[in-house]
C-alpha cells in the first residue's frame, strides 16, 4: 500500500486512523532491522483516536489519518529525543520542533522515531549509539545514512511516510539505497525549529515515501514560514500535491557530461542512460553540463559541515541536560569526560576537525577557502540554470553496501556523498527516485532544481513514475 | 603632541576602553525571555537561553535600534549590513558554548565623543548576547548558575586608543554614562552591572613612534574603581621597564579591596575564540528609512540640551553644562522652573541639593525630593516667606521626611518675619541689651553692623527678613 491508498481509505472511511496506527505499530514491533530507536503507543492510539473523533476537521488535510514515523532529530514534546547518540539518551525536550508541529496538524499521526547517524554525521547508519540498520532489501547491507531508519521504514512499509534531514544527501542517499524517493527542499523551505543542528547552513528536513506523490503531500505539511527560524524564508505557499498534475511542458534538462570519468559503477551509469531515454521520452530535452568542477564541493562540505558541527555541539557540555560522566572534581574534567564518553568516534572526529579548521592560523587556509569554493559552486549551478530548467545526474556512485566495510577507509565513505553535496553547498532543492534494479537492489537518480522548484522537481518524478515502476519494488 | 602634562615620570599612558552596556529592552536579545534585573533565579529563561538541542535565535530589533541611536549620537558609521558571530569557549554559564557577537562586521563604527574639549574616537560599538551567572561562594560544596541574564542584550563599545590618563578615561566613561542614559538606551548602573569596563592600558615614553604593550584589565564595575586600577597599572609598567623589564600582553583583573591588579592569563593561555559567521542569524540589512525613523524618536542630546538650556532660560555654559550633566537633572531643572524663579532655581539645584546628593550617594531618582516640591521651595524664597537660611532647612527636612515645603513651614512657624513693627521691637531690645556696640559703632566701628544683624537673627532664630533687618537697623543707629 502507498500514501495515497492509505490516506484515500482514510477519506472513505474504509479504514480509521487508529485501525491504521494499530496495524502500522504492529508492524514495528516486528522490525527485524533495527529502524526505530522509540515508538510511541499510547501518545499514537490516542492521537488516531482525537483524528477519528474529529473526521471532518481532517478529511482535507494533506496527511490526514496516516500514521507517520519521524527521524530521532526532531525534537518532540514530552518524548525522548537522541539523535541517535549516548548523549541524549534519556533527552525528554519540553518543546516540538515545527516539522512535528506541521505534521501533527496535518492530520498525521506519529507512530514512532526512526534510528539515524549519530547526530547525523554518516552516510551508513552506523555510527549510531543505537546500532546500525540493515538494508530492507538485504540485512547484509547499510541502508545509507544518516536518515537510514527513515528510508528502510517506507521502504520495508511500516509507515507511507517519513521524514528525514538532509546535510549532504542524507535523504538523496539512504532513499536510493532503500529504493523509495526522497526530497531535500531549497535550504529555508522547512523550518529548522526544533531540529537538532548539525551544520546549520546546509541542513534540511525533508520528506521520504514510495513515490512523488507521497512527498508532494508530507512536503505540503512540512513547508511553512517559520518566524522562530531566521533563516525561513517568507513566500507565497505552493499546494505541492496540486502541482503533480500541471502541465510545466518540455523542459531542458542537463545531464553530466563524460560521466565515466566520475568513478560511478556501471550498473548506476546504464540506469542512468536508460532514465534519459525516459526524460526524451517525456519530451524534454536534455542539455550536457560540465560538472567536474562540482566535485570540489566535497572538499569544502568537509570544511564547513566539522566546522559548524564543533560549535553546534558544544552545548553537550554535561552541565544542563543530556549524558554527564560521573564522579567528576572539577568542571574541565567533566567536560572532557562527558564528551568523551557521551559521543561516538565520527562525532568526535567531526568536532575535531572543525575545531581545528577555526583555529587561529588555520581559519583563512581552511574555512575562509572552503567558504569561496562553495560561493563558486552556488555561482557554477547559476549558470547551468541560465541553460536549463532541471539538472539530473545519479545519486549514488554505487548500490548500497555491506555493513563495516568501508569504515576503515574514511575517505572512501566520505566520497560516498560525491553526488548528493553539491545541492547542499548551494542550497538548492533535489529529489532522489529509484530508477533501475541489480542484483535485486535498487539504483537511483536525481534531479536537482533551481531554488523553490519543488513543485517542477516533484511534477517531473511523478511524470517519470507515471511510465516507470522502480518505485513500486518492494523488498 | 602637545600633553606633557599627562605625562608621568616621564612616560606616557596610552588607554583605550571596552564598555559594555547592557541595552534597556523589554524582551533579551534573541529569546523573548523578559530582560530585567533583580528577578529570583532562572525565571526569566527560555528555551533560547539554556541552549536547548534545535532551537535558534531571532534577533531583537529592539536592540538593533538602539544600538542605532548609539552610533547617531557620536555621529559613527552605521553599518548598512551586520553579522553576527559565534564566539566560542566553554564555561557553564554560557549555555550554548558560544557568544554570539559582532565581530567584522559591527553595528556601528568609526563614531567620536568629545571629552572636555578633547576628541575621542569610537572603533566600533557591536551588539552582542551577555552570558549567566556563576557564583562560587553561595554554597560550600558547588557552583550554582543563574541564567537570567543569559542571552541579555550588550553593546560593547570599543574606543580607539585615544586616552591619555586615568581621569581622562572617567571623563570618557561618564561621557559614554551620560549619552546611553540621554539616548535612553540602558540605565548605566555600574554597581548593578548594566554598565561595565575593561581598560587596555600601556605606556611609551614621549618620543617613541609606536604604542607599548597592553595589559587588559578586566571587569571594573565603578568610576572610581577606573581611575585607581589604571593608575595602578600604569605605576607597575612604569616600575617593570624602569627596571629593565618587559611587560606581557595579559589580562588582568582589579581588586578593589587590595587596591591592585593581577594577572589572569597570559597570551600563551589567552583562548582561541575560533570565531566564524553565525549561521543561524541572516546578515542584517539596515535601511535608510530604519535609520530615518530611529532618528525621528530620538530624545535630545546633551549638547543639545545644553545649547537649549543657555538659550532659552539664558543660563550661563557652566550652570547649563552642570544641570544637563545627567539627564535626570535636566529633566528635574525644567520641571521646577514651569513655576520658579530659573536663576535661583539653578543655583539651588547646582549647589545644595547636589551637595546633598553628594554626601548621600544617592541620585535624584533615590532622593525623596520631587520638582513639584523643590519648586515650591524655590518659589516661596523668591516671594520672601523664608530666607535662604531657612530654605536650607527646609531642604533638610524635606530631603529626610519627603514633607511638603508649605507643610514644613507651617508647621515649624518659619515663615519670615517681614512685618517692621514686630522687628523694630525686636532691635529696640537688642540695641538696649549692647549699648557698648551701640556707642563703637556710632564713633566709627562699621564692621559692627554685621553684630547687630547677627543678633537678630538670632533672637528670631534666623526668620527676619534680612533685608527688613539691614534697612531697620540703618534707621535707628544713623
Amino acid at each position: 500500500m502507498n500514501f495515497k491508498q492509505q490516506r484515500d481509505n482514510f477519506r472513505a472511511k474504509k479504514i480509521s486512523a487508529v485501525e491504521a496506527v494499530e496495524e502500522s505499530l504492529r508492524k514495528i514491533k516486528d522490525d527485524q532491522l533495527n529502524i526505530f530507536i522509540n515508538h510511541f503507543e499510547q501518545e499514537a492510539l490516542s492521537n488516531a483516536m482525537h483524528i477519528d473523533n474529529n473526521f471532518d476537521d481532517f478529511i482535507a488535510k494533506p496527511l490526514s489519518g496516516v500514521p507517520i514515523a519521524h527521524k530521532d532529530i526532531f525534537c518532540t514534546e514530552g518524548l525522548p529525543t537522541t539523535c541517535g547518540s549516548k548523549m541524549l539518551e534519556n533527552f525528554i525536550p519540553p518543546y516540538d520542533s515545527t516539522v512535528v508541529k506541521n505534521c501533527l496538524d496535518a492530520g498525521s499521526i506519529m507512530v514512532a522515531k526512526t534510528n539515524m547517524d549519530e547526530f547525523a554525521m554518516g552516510s551508513s547508519n552506523e555510527t549510531s549509539y543505537f546500532g546500525a540498520v540493515s538494508n530492507p532489501w538485504n540485512h547484509d547491507l547499510v541502508p545509507g545514512g544518516s536518515s537510514g531508519g527513515a528510508a528502510a521504514c517506507v521502504s520495508a512499509n511500516l509507515t507511507t511516510i517519513s521524514t528525514g534531514t538532509d546535510t549532504g544527501g542524507s535523504i538523496r542517499q539512504p532513499a536510493a539505497l532503500c529504493g523509495i524517493t526522497g526530497l531535500k527542499p531549497t535550504y529555508g523551505l522547512v523550518s529548522r525549529w526544533g531540529m537538532i543542528a548539525f551544520c546549520s547552513s546546509m541542513d534540511q528536513a525533508g520528506p521520504f515515501s514510495r513515490d512523488a506523490f507521497g512527498c508532494a503531500a508530507l512536503l505540503d505539511a512540512m513547508a511553512s514560514y517559520d518566524e522562530k527560524d531566521s533563516t525561513s524564508t517568507k513566500r507565497q505557499d505552493i499546494n505541492f500535491e496540486e502541482s503533480l498534475s500541471k502541465n510545466f511542458g518540455s523542459l531542458k534538462v542537463g545531464v553530466i557530461k563524460n560521466i565515466q570519468e566520475l568513478d560511478i559503477s556501471e550498473d548506476v551509469i546504464n540506469a542512468y542512460e536508460t532514465s534519459k531515454t525516459v526524460l526524451t521520452g517525456l519530451g524534454h530535452k536534455l542539455v550536457e553540463v560540465d560538472f567536474s568542477e562540482l566535485s570540489s564541493g566535497i572538499c569544502s562540505y568537509y570544511v564547513i559541515a566539522p566546522a559548524e558541527c564543533s560549535s553546534n555541539l558544544s552545548r553537550f557540555d554535561g552541565v544542563k541536560y543530556g549524558y554527564r560522566s560521573k564522579g567528576e572534581k572539577d568542571i574541565a574534567n567533566l567536560y572532557m569526560n562527558t564528551r568523551s564518553d557521551g559521543f561516538g568516534d565520527e562525532v568526535k572526529k567531526r568536532i575535531l576537525i572543525g575545531t581545528h579548521v577555526l583555529s587561529a592560523g588555520f581559519y583563512d587556509a581552511y574555512y575562509l577557502q572552503a567558504q569561496k569554493v562553495r560561493r563558486m559552486i552556488k555561482l557554477k549551478f547559476e549558470n547551468f540554470f541560465k541553460d536549463v530548467d532541471l539538472i539530473f545526474m545519479p545519486t549514488t556512485l554505487d548500490q548500497a553496501f555491506e555493513k563495516n566495510r568501508k569504515s576503515d577507509d574514511p575517505n572512501r565513505m566520505y566520497k560516498e556523498d560525491l553526488l548528493t553535496i553539491p545541492a547542499n553547498l548551494a542550497g538548492l532543492p533535489a529529489i532522489s527516485f529509484p530508477n533501475g534494479f541489480k542484483n535485486n537492489l535498487p539504483i537511483a537518480g536525481q534531479l536537482i532544481g533551481k531554488y523553490f522548484a519543488e513543485d517542477l522537481l516533484l511534477n517531473t518524478t511523478n511524470k517519470i513514475q507515471e511510465v516507470t515502476d522502480w518505485h513500486k519494488m518492494t523488498p | 603632541m602637545a600633553q606633557n602634562d599627562t605625562l608621568i615620570k616621564g612616560w606616557q599612558p596610552v588607554i583605550g576602553l571596552e564598555v559594555h552596556v547592557q541595552l534597556m529592552t523589554n524582551t533579551k536579545l534573541f529569546s523573548p525571555a523578559k530582560n530585567q534585573f533583580g528577578e529570583d533565579a532562572n525565571t526569566l529563561v527560555d528555551l533560547i537561553d539554556l541552549g536547548l538541542p534545535g532551537v535558534l535565535p531571532v534577533l531583537n530589533e529592539g536592540a538593533m535600534k538602539q544600538g542605532i541611536k548609539f552610533g547617531l549620537a557620536t555621529n559613527a558609521k552605521i553599518a548598512e549590513t551586520m553579522i553576527f558571530d559565534r564566539k566560542n569557549y566553554f564555561y557553564p554559564d554560557l549555555p550554548k558554548g558560544y557568544q554570539i557577537t559582532q565581530l567584522h562586521y559591527p553595528i556601528v563604527r568609526d563614531g567620536v565623543v568629545m571629552v572636555n574639549g578633547k576628541k575621542i574616537r569610537i572603533h566600533q560599538a557591536h551588539l552582542e548576547e551577555d552570558a549567566g551567572k556563576s557564583m562560587h561562594d553561595k554554597y560550600d560544596d558547588k557552583s550554582v548558575i543563574d541564567l537570567n541574564r543569559s542571552g541579555v542584550p550588550l553593546l560593547e563599545i570599543v574606543s580607539e586608543p585615544d586616552i591619555r590618563s586615568a581621569s581622562e578615561a572617567v571623563n570618557y566613561l561618564k561621557k559614554i554614562h551620560q549619552i546611553i542614559t540621554y539616548l535612553d538606551i540602558s540605565d548605566g548602573n555600574m554597581s548593578q552591572g548594566s554598565m561595565r569596563c575593561d581598560a587596555n592600558v600601556s605606556i611609551m615614553k614621549p618620543e617613541d613612534k609606536e604604542f607599548g604593550t597592553r595589559a587588559e584589565i578586566k571587569n571594573i564595575n565603578s568610576f572610581k574603581f577606573v581611575e585607581k586600577a589604571i593608575n595602578f597599572e600604569i605605576k607597575r609598567q612604569i616600575k617593570i621597564l624602569e627596571a629593565n623589564g618587559t611587560v606581557e600582553q595579559e589580562t588582568r583583573l582589579y581588586d578593589s579591596i587590595k587596591d591592585e591588579t593581577r594577572s589572569m592569563r597570559t597570551k600563551e593561555f589567552a583562548n582561541d575564540y575560533r570565531y566564524f559567521p553565525c549561521p543561524d542569524l541572516v546578515p542584517t540589512n539596515i535601511t535608510e528609512e530604519l535609520i530615518e525613523s530611529v532618528k525621528e524618536n530620538m530624545d535630545e542630546l546633551p549638547e543639545e540640551k545644553q545649547d537649549r538650556f543657555m538659550s532659552s532660560y539664558n543660563l550661563n555654559e557652566y550652570d547649563a553644562g552642570v544641570i544637563c550633566a545627567d539627564k535626570e537633572t535636566a529633566n528635574f531643572f525644567e520641571k521646577v522652573v514651569e513655576n520658579a524663579d530659573v536663576q535661583l532655581a539653578a543655583k539651588w539645584i547646582i549647589g545644595d541639593l547636589n551637595a546633598l546628593l553628594n554626601k548621600h550617594d544617592m541620585d535624584l531618582q533615590e532622593s525623596r525630593i520631587d520638582a513639584e516640591n523643590f519648586s515650591e521651595l524655590i518659589q516661596k524664597i523668591t516671594d520672601n516667606t523664608i530666607s535662604g537660611k531657612i530654605a536650607k532647612e527646609v531642604l533638610e527636612e524635606i530631603w529626610n521626611t519627603g514633607a511638603k515645603v508649605s507643610e514644613v513651614i507651617d508647621s515649624k512657624g518659619m515663615q519670615q518675619i517681614s512685618d517692621a513693627g514686630e522687628l523694630d521691637n525686636t532691635i529696640e531690645i537688642i540695641l538696649n541689651e549692647n549699648t557698648d556696640q551701640v556707642n563703637a559703632y556710632k564713633s566709627g566701628k562699621d564692621k559692627l553692623f554685621g553684630f547687630f544683624v547677627g543678633q537678630v537673627m538670632k533672637a528670631t532664630q534666623g526668620k527676619a527678613n534680612p533685608r527688613l533687618v539691614n534697612e531697620l537697623l540703618k534707621k535707628k543707629l544713623s
